[in-house]
């Protein structure tokens, strides 16, 4: 007859430490990261609230300032695709979407459009409101075709 | 004596399966009645179409442009339930609507049964197309025939015991079908709330999503927290309280909702995003008054906290 061996109580509490130990890797959320790419979303809102103020009218059109809107909506486009490591799945109020790990392939395909219509925008240097309204809605057209898929409301 | 007490228990299961059966009968409208109103206008119904957002479910998943006018159907819809799939609507005679009358459309509009007479799950929001008026099903009708014919069926459902039982649906939709207005209006509420009530309760079937269901989510909507908020029915995440309370959109003006349904873009310009992305961009192809009347009508609704 075979009898497995008793585990010891030493053994036993190793095991438990081990397991403690695996579960506060696993949930020690990466809450700086969380927190960069929510401040990148806030430059881009303050961006686009700009952007508005001159489509709209309600501001008189700045070349200057339209390129310091579209030029903000680069800077976000190269750092982000940086921000989504395995450990910022949850916490930190987080609304990324599980698709974001589940389907990395169409999210990155997703960033490098953002990313080369910002490049197309910024190169074209829009001197008046009507080329800024062109260039601006380029690049506003990803917020959505992301949100749509990357993004869950909490 | 254990002779008599089978007999007795034969006559009362006869008896439960026939009050099942009297109680669970599907009920079509009258061809007759509707035969008159098959007169629609299709370029009216154009609007009727992106306001009950048919093809958010109908075209094939993710169709982008003319594409979304294709309704093959296909979309899976994954509930605790199982898995529904989008049906093909389109004009095609064999695996499309085709071969429907105008009473046959109608009928799976507004009471959820097809032409065989079998009840249809209430995925497909008839609990709320129930208040639409005729003559917009009709304009819809003429629209949805001069959308293209596409070949091919999607799926059958995959429902879990009870849930694959259709003919319990029928009991479902006595207690929970109802062509009643939802909300009471005061009577200060202006013409376009009144309109934005029309449009929010019946066509576009915001609470579909937007309200929480009885019975664990198996039930009808729970209208003392109509659009209140509820969870995602369709995974992670929540559907938001769209009620003027403070975590809905208390803080919005009806001009800030009305711009949010234009461009997609809310006050603070953070933007729309999920399954409210193809809402919102059907939302925005309609008249400007529309989405005027629904910001009307969702700045007087009760506030649900």
């Amino acid at each position: 007859m075979f009898h497995l061996p008793r585990p010891s109580n030493r053994t036993i509490a190793l095991a438990l430490a081990a397991a403690v130990a695996t579960c506060g890797v696993a949930y020690a959320q990466n809450e700086a990261v969380i927190k960069e790419r929510q401040e990148l979303m806030k430059h881009n809102g303050a961006a686009a609230k700009a952007a508005s103020g001159f489509i709209r009218g309600t501001t008189p059109y700045d070349a200057a300032k339209g390129m310091e809107i579209l030029t903000t909506l680069q800077d976000t486009a190269e750092k982000f695709g940086t921000l989504f490591p395995e450990d910022s799945k949850t916490g930190g109020d987080t609304e990324a979407a599980p698709a974001i790990w589940e389907k990395p392939d169409e999210f990155k395909a997703a960033l490098a459009k953002y990313k080369a219509d910002t490049d197309k925008a910024v190169a074209a240097a829009p001197q008046d409101v009507d080329s800024f309204k062109v260039a601006f809605g380029m690049v506003a057209s990803n917020c959505k075709s992301c949100h749509e898929e990357f993004r869950i409301d909490k | 004596m254990a002779k008599r007490l089978l007999l007795i228990l034969i006559v009362l299961l006869a008896l439960g399966a026939g009050l099942f059966f009297w109680l669970t009968e599907p009920t079509r409208m009258e061809s007759a009645a509707l035969a008159e109103q098959d007169s629609g206008d299709a370029k009216r119904g154009e609007r009727v179409f992106w306001l009950a957002g048919c093809e958010s479910c109908h075209a094939r998943p993710d169709a982008k442009g003319e594409a979304q006018l294709e309704l093959a159907g296909g979309l899976p819809l994954k509930t605790d339930f199982g898995t529904f799939y989008a049906p093909n609507i389109s004009p095609d005679p064999d695996d499309g609507i085709g071969r429907w009358t105008f009473a046959d459309f109608a009928n799976a509009l507004q009471r959820g049964v097809d032409p065989e007479g079998r009840h249809l799950y209430p995925a497909f929001p008839y609990t709320s197309y129930v208040r639409m008026k005729h003559e917009d099903v009709a304009d819809l009708w003429a629209f949805m025939k001069t959308l293209p014919q596409v070949k091919g069926r999607a799926p059958d459902h995959e429902l879990s015991f009870p849930f694959n039982i259709r003919r319990g649906i029928g009991l479902w939709k006595l207690a929970f079908l109802s062509s009643n207005p939802v909300v009471t209006l005061p009577a200060s509420a202006s013409d376009a709330a009144r309109a934005g009530q029309y449009l929010v309760e019946g066509p576009a079937h915001c609470g579909e999503c937007h309200t929480p269901r009885r019975f664990a989510g198996a039930g009808g909507l729970d209208h003392a927290r109509w659009l209140g908020g509820a969870p995602n029915p369709e995974g992670e995440g929540k559907v938001p309280n769209i009620t003027p309370a403070a975590d809905g959109l208390g803080s919005w003006s009806a001009d800030e909702i009305a711009e949010y349904l234009a461009t997609g873009f809310t006050p603070d310009f953070d933007t729309v995003g999920g399954a409210m992305v193809a809402v919102q961009e059907n939302m925005a192809k309609l008249p400007d008054e529309d989405r005027q009347a629904i910001a009307a009508y969702l700045k007087a609704v009760p506030a649900v906290d």
